[in-house]
C-alpha cells in the first residue's frame, strides 16, 4: 500500500461514496451543535420532515451569547433568549443531549467535548463553528461546517467533500521559557498570512509540537483557521492516551486497549508526501503579539511595528494602512509599553486549566494594574472547579482580576463581555477583527502569559521580563 | 436554492485583502433564528455611521452601488468564521456573484450552497476588472456560468474554475441535502460496518 498521511488515513476510513466528478460522501462521527449557527438548520429538517438521523453522535452546548457573570440568569438580550430558548426546544424535539445554561458539563464547545472524551483519534468532527480545528489535537479530522452543513449532518450523518491539500508545519527544537503554544501558532499567522493555508488541512509535526501537552496541542489546532486551513491535525501519540483514559466517553477495558492499538495506526506513514511544508524554528521563537486586524498581522513582541515598506504589492499596504488607522498605532512605533485597557484570558483558544495555571503564575503576588479591567474565564464548569480546587481563582481575585463562569464571553462578544470604541485590550482568545470584541474595539492577540503580565503592568509587557525577574 | 445561469451586472468594488465574515456580519446580529433580514446589516460597521445613518464614504453607500449583483473584492474574501450569516447577508442586500482572486474555504461553500458564486479569476484579470470598474461604475461584467466565463469591456475574456457537482446544482437550482439524501442506503450499510 502506497504510504499516506494521517489526514488521507482519516479520510479513507470515512468515505461512503466516492465517484468520479462529485464530492465524496464523507461519515461524520460526531457532531457538536451550539446555539448561533443551530436554529435554521432545524427549520430546514422540520419544514421537510425528516429527523435528525443520529441524535447518538450529536452533542450540544449553549455557549456564545450566555451570561459569565457568576450566578447570574439573565441573558444579555431577549433576542439571545429566544436562540437559547430554540435550542434547547429543538435538542428535546429532536433527542439530543444538551449541555445546557446551569448543567455541570456546560462550556466552551471546543472545551467540553475534549474534556468528556467526546473527541478521539481518527473521528471525523464538525460543527458549525471554525473553531473545531481544535479537536484535530487528537488526530481527528474536525473542521467548522455553515448552517446548510449543519443541516446535512443533522439529516443524514454525512457531508459532502472535496479532498484538502495537505500542509505540514514542521516545528522543531525547544520552546524558550515565557514562549508557548500560543506564540507557535501566532508566528505560523505571521508566517503564511490568513490566507497561507486555504485548501489545506495542516498536520502539525516536529520536536516542539511533540513536547506539548494536549492543552496547548489544541491552542495550536484551534487556530488553524486563522491561517486559512479549515483542520489542523497532530497524530495520536501518549500524550495523547494519557490524557483520554477514564474520560466519560472513552472506550474502557479491553476495549480502551484495542482503542489504543487502533490509535498508533493514525501516525503519517514514512515516505507520505505533503503538498507543502512549512518549517518553524521553535528554539529562536518569542512571544507573539499581533498588531493589526487580523490574526496574520502578528510580530515578536520586543519588534516595533512595522513600516508600510515592508509589504510588497499594494492591496497588502492599504490594508496595513487600514488596520493602522483602525487600531490607532503608528508604523514602526513598539507596542511594548503601549497602554492598554482590558485584559481578556479565554476562549477556546486557551481557556483550560494549563492556561489558567500560567496566568496565574504571573498573578500570583501581584495586582491588576490601576484602570485596567482584567477578565478570567473559564472554558468550562470542569475547568472552573479544578481551578478554584487549587486556589486559583483566589489567585485572580486577590490580583485584582474578574473570576467568571465559563463560555466564550469577549472573544466574540455576544454576551454584554465587551470591549468599549477605542479600548485596547490584550487578549488570549483568537480574532483581532475589527470589532470582534466589541464595535470599535482594539485587540492585541497573545498567549497567556503576556496577557497576564500586561495587566499587570497596564502596558502591553513581556512576559519575561516578569517571569525571569 | 434559485438558478443561477448568466449574470449581467455592474459591480461594487471593495478593494480590502482579507474581508473577514465579522465585517461581513458581525457577531451581534447572529442571535437570529431565521436567515432573511440580514441584507439591512451587512457590512454594518463600514456602512453606518454612529448615529446610525448611512457612512458616504462607503462603496455600498453610493448610488453607483445600487442595484449591482457582483461583488469585486480583494484576495482572500470571507475569511474568519463559519456563519453562513455572511452569504445570507450578502444575498439579502442582492448579489448574486463575486469576483476574487481568492475565497477562504468555508466562506466559499457556504456561498454555493445559497445560489451565491464565487467566480476565481487570475491577478491579472481582477486588476484589469477594478481598474475598470473603480474608472466607469456603469461597466458591465457579464459572468456564465455554462462555459464558466467572464466578460467585460468588450475585450476581457476569461475562464473560471468551478467542480462539476457545485455548478450542476447551481444551474439547476438544486439543493445539497436532496442528493446528499439519495445516499441513504449506502449510508445505513456504512454505518452497519463500523462499531
Amino acid at each position: 500500500m502506497q504510504p499516506r498521511t494521517l489526514f488521507q488515513k482519516v479520510w479513507d476510513e470515512h468515505v461512503v461514496v466516492e465517484e468520479p466528478d462529485s464530492p465524496a460522501v464523507l461519515y461524520i462521527d460526531l457532531h457538536l451543535i451550539h446555539e448561533v449557527t443551530s436554529p435554521q438548520a432545524f427549520t430546514g429538517l422540520r419544514e421537510r420532515g425528516i429527523e435528525v438521523r443520529r441524535p447518538d453522535k450529536t452533542i450540544a452546548t449553549m455557549d456564545h451569547s450566555t451570561p459569565t457573570l457568576p450566578k447570574a440568569l439573565w441573558v444579555i438580550d431577549d433576542q439571545a433568549k429566544a436562540q437559547l430558548g430554540q435550542l434547547e426546544r429543538n435538542c428535546k424535539d429532536f433527542g439530543i443531549e444538551l449541555y445546557a445554561l446551569g448543567d455541570s458539563r456546560n462550556g466552551i464547545v471546543h472545551v467540553i467535548g475534549p474534556e468528556r472524551g467526546f473527541t478521539q483519534p481518527g473521528k471525523t468532527i464538525v460543527c458549525g463553528d471554525s473553531h473545531t480545528s481544535t479537536h484535530g489535537a487528537f488526530g481527528a479530522l474536525a473542521f467548522g461546517i455553515g448552517t446548510s452543513e449543519v443541516e446535512h449532518v443533522l439529516a443524514t450523518q454525512c457531508l459532502l467533500q472535496r479532498k484538502a491539500k495537505t500542509l505540514e508545519v514542521r516545528v522543531e527544537g525547544q520552546l524558550m521559557p515565557g514562549v508557548t503554544a500560543k506564540d507557535i501558532i501566532l508566528a505560523l499567522c505571521a508566517e503564511i498570512g490568513t490566507g497561507g493555508g486555504t485548501g489545506h488541512v495542516i498536520e502539525f509535526t516536529g520536536s516542539a509540537i511533540r513536547s506539548l501537552d494536549m492543552e496547548g496541542r489544541m491552542t495550536v489546532c484551534n487556530m488553524s483557521i486563522e491561517a486559512g486551513a479549515r483542520a489542523g491535525m497532530i497524530g495520536p501519540d501518549e500524550t495523547t492516551f494519557e490524557y483520554l483514559e477514564g474520560r466519560d466517553h472513552v472506550p474502557r477495558g479491553a476495549d480502551w486497549d484495542a482503542a489504543v492499538e487502533r490509535w498508533r495506526q493514525l501516525r503519517t506513514d514514512e515516505g507520505a508526501t505533503f503538498d507543502k511544508t512549512v518549517v518553524i524554528d521553535a528554539n529562536k521563537l518569542e512571544p507573539m503579539i499581533t498588531y493589526g486586524t487580523n490574526p496574520g498581522m502578528g510580530m515578536q513582541i520586543s519588534e516595533p511595528v512595522p513600516t508600510r515598506e515592508r509589504f510588497e504589492d499594494a492591496s497588502q499596504q492599504a490594508a496595513f494602512e487600514k488596520a493602522m488607522g483602525y487600531m490607532n498605532l503608528q508604523p514602526g512605533q513598539p507596542l511594548l509599553g503601549k497602554r492598554i485597557d482590558v485584559v481578556f484570558i479565554g476562549s477556546c483558544t486557551n481557556s483550560r486549566i494549563s492556561d489558567l495555571r500560567m496566568a496565574a503564575g504571573v498573578f500570583s503576588g501581584r495586582k491588576v494594574a490601576d484602570g485596567v479591567r482584567t477578565l478570567v474565564v473559564p472554558g468550562s464548569h470542569d475547568i472552573k472547579k479544578q481551578a478554584e480546587a487549587e486556589g486559583l481563582d483566589q489567585i485572580f481575585k486577590d490580583a485584582g482580576a474578574e473570576w467568571r463562569e465559563p463560555g466564550c464571553s469577549m472573544c466574540i462578544a455576544m454576551n454584554g463581555d465587551n470591549l468599549e470604541p477605542g479600548q485596547y485590550a490584550v487578549s488570549t482568545s483568537n480574532r483581532n477583527f475589527e470589532g470582534r470584541q466589541g464595535k470599535g474595539g482594539r485587540t492585541f492577540l497573545a498567549s497567556p502569559l503576556t496577557a497576564a503580565a500586561s495587566a499587570v503592568k497596564g502596558e502591553v509587557t513581556d512576559p519575561r521580563s516578569l517571569l525571569l525577574s | 436554492m434559485a438558478k443561477f445561469t448568466t449574470l449581467t451586472s455592474h459591480a461594487v468594488p471593495l478593494p480590502e485583502e482579507n474581508v473577514d465574515t465579522d465585517q461581513i456580519i458581525p457577531a451581534r446580529f447572529l442571535k437570529v433564528t431565521d436567515k432573511h433580514g440580514l441584507g439591512d446589516s451587512l457590512f454594518c460597521d463600514w456602512r453606518y455611521l454612529k448615529d446610525g445613518s448611512d457612512n458616504p464614504n462607503f462603496v455600498l453607500n453610493e448610488p453607483a452601488s445600487q442595484g449591482a449583483q457582483i461583488l469585486l473584492a480583494g484576495n482572500n474574501f470571507g475569511s474568519g468564521s463559519s456563519r453562513e450569516h455572511a452569504p445570507w447577508a450578502l444575498v439579502g442586500w442582492g448579489f448574486r456573484a463575486m469576483i476574487s482572486t481568492g475565497f477562504a474555504d468555508i466562506f466559499k461553500s457556504n456561498s454555493l450552497k445559497n445560489g451565491l458564486l464565487p467566480v476565481e479569476v487570475s491577478e491579472p484579470v481582477y486588476k484589469a476588472l477594478m481598474e475598470a470598474v473603480q474608472g466607469d461604475r456603469s461597466t458591465k461584467i457579464t459572468i456564465d456560468l455554462p462555459t464558466q466565463s467572464v466578460t467585460a469591456l468588450g475585450s476581457l475574456e476569461t475562464t473560471f474554475p468551478i467542480d462539476s457537482f457545485s455548478k450542476h446544482c447551481l444551474l439547476e437550482g438544486i439543493d445539497q441535502l436532496g442528493y446528499l439524501l439519495s445516499f441513504d442506503d449506502q449510508i445505513a450499510r456504512y454505518e452497519q460496518q463500523r462499531p
